[in-house]
């Protein structure tokens, strides 16, 4: 232990402890900036480079950054002596001297780290004026980049290569000129970014932004021709109410349904009745596949789970040879996409083109996955729009609506039926879980005798796992962020020595309860933890927890698809991928 | 080229290498070395300096006397070519006459060694301008 | 072998080379085989003699003639009259300024006289092509001592008890720095040598690897030895082919004797070197930055700790020192850390080499010892001021250093002093300025230096800098304020207590040395609007003497601006009417003055 001084506080911590945190165990909050940390989850950007966080120490010739320097026996620190606050207000006045001050209309306000800054240090005026950065402003079908406002804290960077892996974003230039931006500064579309939308995530102010679709819902639901009906994703529920003001981990599935309804959907549905139709389709697949080994033929294996986008993405762009590991059956939004504007839209008389699917999406990299080319009939999409859980929220504010005042509403009939194994899909892990609770009973015919599948739950990025279907051990893997997913497959392409059969990847960490769209949590990692209890709690209390019990998804396939990975559910429910690594090695 | 297998085999082959660079090395601290300069004029060559200079600076390794050799202009004395001057360091410097192979020998062994006076000293009638 | 009466050494540094040394080398062979000379006269490619003001150098030995500025034309007259004939060429001699007395021997000459030639002892002395010519000057001696006779530990005590300390500007202690190292276990460690020379005008390190590559070499594998490292790395800028080409043949060379490669001089250890190439970033030098991009992500510096002595390149613990200091590195294991311990003074021992540049007489790169005055250099090494006129400053350590002032003159310079003058040692830059400099150009042209090298990582620097060059550029124009002035210092003095590295730590330093120094030229800027040196164009104005002018009307021709037109007055004895300058429409480009033959115009 390491006894020190901080603002004439005496405080004791393990040694290898930063100045701030020793501070913030002190009760002491420095103000930081670049700094960024998910506790427990392995991420930490800390470049050292906003200087917000300057201290002083006592004996040393310049000022300390906090975030990256060591305690040590003895010190004294000074984090508020005349010398720090003037530093610190120079700073931030040295920022906002290169940053487009339009708080009022910028997509960040009220979220933003840099506002709050200028907040908190009461800045008036700043008192050097001189050029400011113009940089051309470029999107995705996701992302948003707006580099005037980048602050250089590089915490985008450190999440697409460091996490992601995806390697789209690096510092680039000189000087005032630094910026961070794809090689070359070409567009980031064109570039290895897979949309996974993490940089948006962690990005402290509005240079990195979703792509705003709030308009193209506003104009459907006030078209009187068409059918609206929305889904929304299982990781939805347990953070939407944190915009509005509630506990993180607040589960409001009820009060959201009957915003949504408030709102003028026609129908609301549920992305978590299209997740137990996934297992149906996904589970029978790797059934299939571990059958066809067990019987001496030829199979891909291990399977990995095709529920995310940016996943998906990443492979096609990285690892073109083994698409063939990857499910082709299709992700819950677009299996409830196919299915409505299909079954539903037959059953209910509307005709395909004035039918409007909105998805509310944890997610940025969703936006993206509407928009290909497989998931449309004659130019018509299966999801029209894909918003994020933050756009829902913009949207319920909107319609003057506070959904601490709504009553709990159910979801429509007939896709609004879920199960537990549904609900556990937003969270790393989850897929894994619900698809062994179905494969287990389907391959052994027999009742699960214990329905938690503890060994593949928390927040561990990699997590593996032997399970014993009578005498069949099945071997798993799940993991979360990108750069884990990458040593995976090239563990796969080395021959895969463990002898995985069944690997589940999201690229967000936690799973899509850290999804690029949901409400930003400022490298609270609590509330990512939070909103994890809150997905179990809810499978908890479901009365059906696994997905083959689903009565919906039974009628369903009684009714209308036969039998999991039937020639119907294989035209509807599954996909294809493309190479997409050419573009990369191009450039 | 054959690699060096130790610190004596380089230093062999320093000493070896030496006699390369021998000429730019004394004339670092020519100060503390026997400088011998030979009239290479015109008449100076015509008289053999060139080779009494080879001569001399053959010997003089020889009797391991620390050398520097020089060859400057006319002196004056194209009487007496070929002449050197023949500087010992703490003596006057000391111009001879008439040298050919037998009295660069006497020189080197007799004045430079030992220091006798050998014939053939031209008395110095001029001031040297590089001090 | 064949021994040469005469040794004809021709610069073939950069700079010498590009005023063409190279066409001189092959004049001087041609002649020589023409008069059958070539078994008396060798003639030898060197390094930088660093008398660059005079280049192209020929110095003949054994007599030491010293000739200047060399045309390849000049050839012929050397070798019939000094390798034929024995006299020497008077007017290709050096020149004393002072005295104008043409100087036949380098001995004599000024610009030598106080310099001790430590890291430089082989420039110009040597063929630095030609590993034997190093190895008959001891070269790779002190690394077979190291290998034969001492332990690493002791290699380590003795660089500890010379007092080196690190050239490249820091000056932190070498032996310390190895010693650090040494102490960190790992199955890989890194020597690397910093050949990242960025500072304006500095040149030192790239004249020691073009003049006496082998130096280094044998200085890295004597740092390996001591830590314990098998691999070094040379990180050179590309803009240096040179002084690449000279490394890769003395690695070759070295190579091929055993002196580099497996078991060394039959001790047992390895040792083997790679060069990596930048592009020549300021902030590369900087040694984590560097590590950085060699490891070919971006280079722009990281916190410290961890030390690279703990995790450098590749993570693992690597040695970062420059090629100044590593030159020094074998004379001190032959001579021994007493020997090198008594030049310099307390703190700071043995030599420094500077690039001396600017309003000075001598220009060139000079190996002083610590310890002697800026007077000295100046005005004995350096023969003062060009053209005699009045010493103002002298600027050192580049971008990160300082001015000096008259009051500073007869401070003995080492790290310790320079940093209480407000200025640094840096990597040896010394620019001289005399009245026609003005400070505050200056200050902006080192801030304009440093912006533009900011890797751009933290905010001071990034931002910080580039709105002190605004404020500086304001004040150049005449809009300055008084206030400009105070939000100036303030932002200096943040960008030092708060910037990430030494870069821009350091950056303020140009502005606040002027500022101490010459704050009066400042207000000057500030109040009146006047630039004394007449440097800042915006503060100048154009004025036609209506009396002196004699209407010829030249200067309204040549106006680019159309700025300059007639009066109505004729002066008493002239038959035209004078001419006058429209300072709104004037751009100061100065074509009028230098069209005036009257001396009518002149600038205010």
């Amino acid at each position: 232990m390491v006894k020190l001084t901080i603002d004439n506080k005496p405080v004791e911590v393990a040694e290898g402890t930063t100045i701030l945190k020793a501070a913030r165990q002190a009760g002491i909050n420095i103000p930081t900036l670049c700094y960024f940390e998910l506790a427990g989850m392995k991420f930490e950007n800390k470049p050292g480079g906003c200087r917000v966080c300057v201290v002083e120490v006592e004996g040393r010739r310049n000022l300390a950054p906090a975030c990256a320097t060591d305690v040590m026996e003895g010190m004294v620190v000074h984090t508020n002596s005349p010398r720090v606050i003037n530093a610190r207000r120079t700073v931030v006045e040295l920022i906002l001297s290169d940053h487009p001050n339009d708080c009022l209309q910028c997509e960040k306000s009220g979220d933003c780290e840099l506002q709050a800054l200028a907040v908190k240090l009461g800045i008036r005026e700043i008192p050097f004026k001189g050029e400011q950065s113009t940089y051309k402003t470029d999107t995705t079908l996701s992302v948003y980049r707006d580099m005037n406002k980048c602050v250089m804290c590089r915490r985008c960077e450190t999440m697409c290569n460091k996490i992601q892996s995806a390697g789209a974003l690096s510092g680039v230039n000189r000087g005032f000129q630094a910026v961070v931006s794809p090689a070359f500064e070409q567009p980031l579309g064109e570039s290895s970014c897979i949309n996974c939308g993490q940089c948006v995530q962690v990005c402290p102010v509005g240079a990195l932004t979703l792509v705003d679709n709030i308009g193209d819902v506003m104009k459907a639901l006030a078209d009187p021709k068409k059918t609206v009906v929305v889904q929304t994703a299982p990781a939805v529920r347990v953070a939407l109410g944190e915009e509005f003001g509630m506990e993180p981990g607040t589960i409001v599935t009820g009060n959201m349904a009957a915003a949504l309804r408030r709102m003028g959907f026609d129908y609301v549905f549920d992305t978590d009745w299209s997740a137990d139709l996934t297992i149906m389709e996904e589970g029978t697949e790797l059934l299939h596949r571990v059958g066809k080994v067990l019987n001496g033929e030829k199979a891909v294996l291990p399977q990995f789970t095709s529920c995310c986008p940016a996943w998906i993405a990443f492979a096609e762009k990285n690892f073109p040879d083994l698409l063939d590991n990857l499910s082709t059956a299709k992700s819950p939004q677009q299996m409830f996409g196919a299915a409505c504007k299909n079954y539903f839209a037959q059953k209910i008389g509307v005709k395909r083109e004035d039918m409007v699917v909105v998805s509310v999406m944890p997610c940025l990299a969703k936006k993206s996955e509407v928009a290909r080319d497989e998931f449309k009939v004659n130019g018509d999409p299966d999801v029209n729009f894909s918003i994020s859980t933050r756009e829902l929220a913009h949207m319920i504010k909107q319609f003057n609506i506070d959904i601490n005042d709504l009553p709990e509403e159910n979801f429509d009939s007939p896709l609004g039926e879920s199960t537990g194994a549904a609900v556990i899909f937003g969270a790393t892990g989850g897929v894994m879980e619900a698809a062994l609770r179905t494969a287990y009973e389907v391959q052994t015919k027999k009742t699960l005798p214990r329905i938690d599948f503890e060994e593949v739950r928390g927040l561990d990025g990699v997590k593996t796992a032997t399970i014993d279907f009578e005498g069949l051990p099945v071997k798993v893997a799940v993991c979360y962020g990108l750069a884990n997913a990458r040593a995976m497959m090239e563990e796969v392409r080395g021959g895969n020595p463990r002898g995985f059969h069944f690997i589940e990847v999201m690229a967000c960490p936690g799973g899509c309860i850290g999804g690029a769209g949901q409400p930003y949590h400022h490298g609270n990692s609590d509330i990512i933890r939070k909103r994890m209890e809150a997905t179990y709690r809810e499978d908890a209390g479901k009365p059906i927890r696994k997905s083959h019990e689903n009565p919906d998804i039974i009628a369903i396939y009684k009714e209308y698809y036969g039998e999991p990975c039937s020639h119907l559910s294989h035209e509807q429910l599954h996909t294809t991928y493309f190479d997409r690594s050419k573009k990369i090695e191009a450039e | 080229m054959t690699k060096v297998k130790s610190l004596a085999e380089l230093k062999a082959m320093r000493e070896k290498l030496q006699n390369s660079l021998d000429v730019r090395e004394k004339s670092e601290h020519p100060e503390s070395l026997v400088q011998v300069k030979v009239a290479m004029a015109t008449c100076g060559i015509a008289a053999g300096a060139k080779q009494v200079m080879e001569h001399m600076m053959e010997k003089a390794e020889a009797l391991k006397i620390p050398c520097v050799f020089t060859q400057t202009g006319c002196m004056g004395y194209c009487h007496a070519e070929p002449t050197i001057e023949v500087r010992v360091p703490g003596r006057d410097p000391l111009v001879f006459g008439h040298v050919d192979n037998n009295r660069a020998d006497e020189i080197l062994e007799k004045y430079v060694q030992n220091n006798e006076l050998v014939e053939g000293i031209i008395p110095v009638n001029y001031e040297v301008i590089d001090k | 072998m064949a021994k040469y009466k005469l040794h004809v050494l021709v610069c073939g540094g950069t700079g010498c080379k590009s005023s063409n040394s190279l066409q001189i080398i092959e004049n001087f062979k041609s002649l020589i085989a023409k008069n059958n000379l070539q078994d008396d006269v060798q003639v030898i490619k060197t390094g930088c003699f660093g008398f660059c003001e005079q280049g192209p150098i020929v110095k003949i030995m054994p007599d030491n003639t010293f000739y200047t500025r060399v045309k390849p034309e000049d050839v012929e007259r050397i070798v019939n009259e000094h390798l034929i004939k024995g006299r020497k060429v008077p007017d290709l001699l050096y020149t004393n300024p002072e005295n104008k007395e043409h100087v036949s021997d380098s001995k004599h000459m000024d610009f030598y006289k106080k310099q001790i030639r430590i890291a430089l002892r082989n420039c110009g002395f040597i063929d630095p092509e030609n590993i034997d010519e190093c190895i008959s000057r001891g070269g790779y001696e002190a690394l077979g001592k190291c290998l034969s006779e001492m332990t690493p530990e002791q290699v380590i005590a003795e660089m500890k008890a010379s007092g080196l300390r690190g050239r490249g500007g820091a000056g932190f202690p070498t032996g310390l720095k190895w010693e650090l190292c040494a102490k960190n276990k790992a199955d890989q460690k890194y020597v690397i040598c910093n050949a990242d020379e960025g500072d304006p005008g500095a040149f030192m390190d790239r004249s020691i690897l073009e003049g006496d590559p082998n130096s280094v070499i044998e200085a890295m594998a004597i740092c390996g030895y001591a830590i314990g490292a098998t691999k070094g790395l040379i990180y050179i800028r590309a803009e240096y082919p040179l002084a690449i080409d000279r490394l890769k043949i003395a690695i070759r060379q070295a190579r091929e004797y055993g002196l580099l490669g497996e078991d060394i001089l039959g001790s047992g250890f390895n040792f083997d070197i790679e060069l990596r190439y930048g592009a020549g970033a300021f902030v590369c030098g900087e040694e984590t930055a560097l590590i950085h991009s060699m490891e070919g992500m971006r280079g722009e510096p990281t916190l410290k700790p961890p030390f690279p002595a703990v995790s450098g390149y590749m993570g693992k613990p690597s040695n970062v020192n420059n090629v100044e200091t590593f030159a020094n590195v074998p004379v001190i294991i032959t001579k021994g850390a007493e020997w090198f311990n008594k030049i310099g003074t307390e703190k700071s021992k043995g030599t420094k080499v500077f690039a001396l540049a600017g309003q000075i007489n001598n220009v060139g790169l000079i190996e002083v010892p610590m310890g002697i005055t800026l007077r000295e250099i100046i005005y004995e090494i350096g023969g003062g001021i060009k053209g005699g006129r009045k010493f103002k400053a002298v600027q050192t350590g580049g971008p990160s250093g300082g001015c000096l002032t008259e009051k500073h003159l007869d401070t003995p310079i080492d790290y310790e002093s320079l940093m209480a003058a407000g200025s640094m040692m840096g990597s040896g830059g010394m620019v001289v300025m005399d009245e026609t400099s003005c400070m505050v150009a200056i200050a902006k042209f080192y801030l304009e230096f440093t912006c533009e090298e900011s890797c751009g990582k933290c905010t001071p620097c990034r931002v910080g800098n580039k709105r002190m060059c605004e404020i500086l550029d304001k004040i150049t124009k005449g809009n300055g304020t008084m206030k400009d002035l105070e939000d100036l210092r303030n932002l200096a003095a943040v960008i030092k207590d708060t910037a990430l590295c030494g870069l821009g730590q350091t950056s303020p330093n140009p502005v606040l040395s002027t500022m101490d120094n010459f704050m009066d030229e400042y207000i000057e800027h500030v109040q009146d609007k006047k630039c004394r040196a007449g440097v800042c164009k915006s503060l100048m104005s154009y004025v036609i003497d209506k009396e002196v002018c004699i209407g010829c009307g030249k200067c309204a021709k040549g106006c680019p601006a159309d700025a300059i037109t007639k009066t109505e007055y004729i002066a008493p004895g002239h038959k035209l009417p004078s001419m006058v300058i429209n300072s709104e429409k004037c751009i100061k480009c100065g074509a009028c003055i230098s069209g005036c033959k009257f001396g009518a115009i002149s600038v205010k």
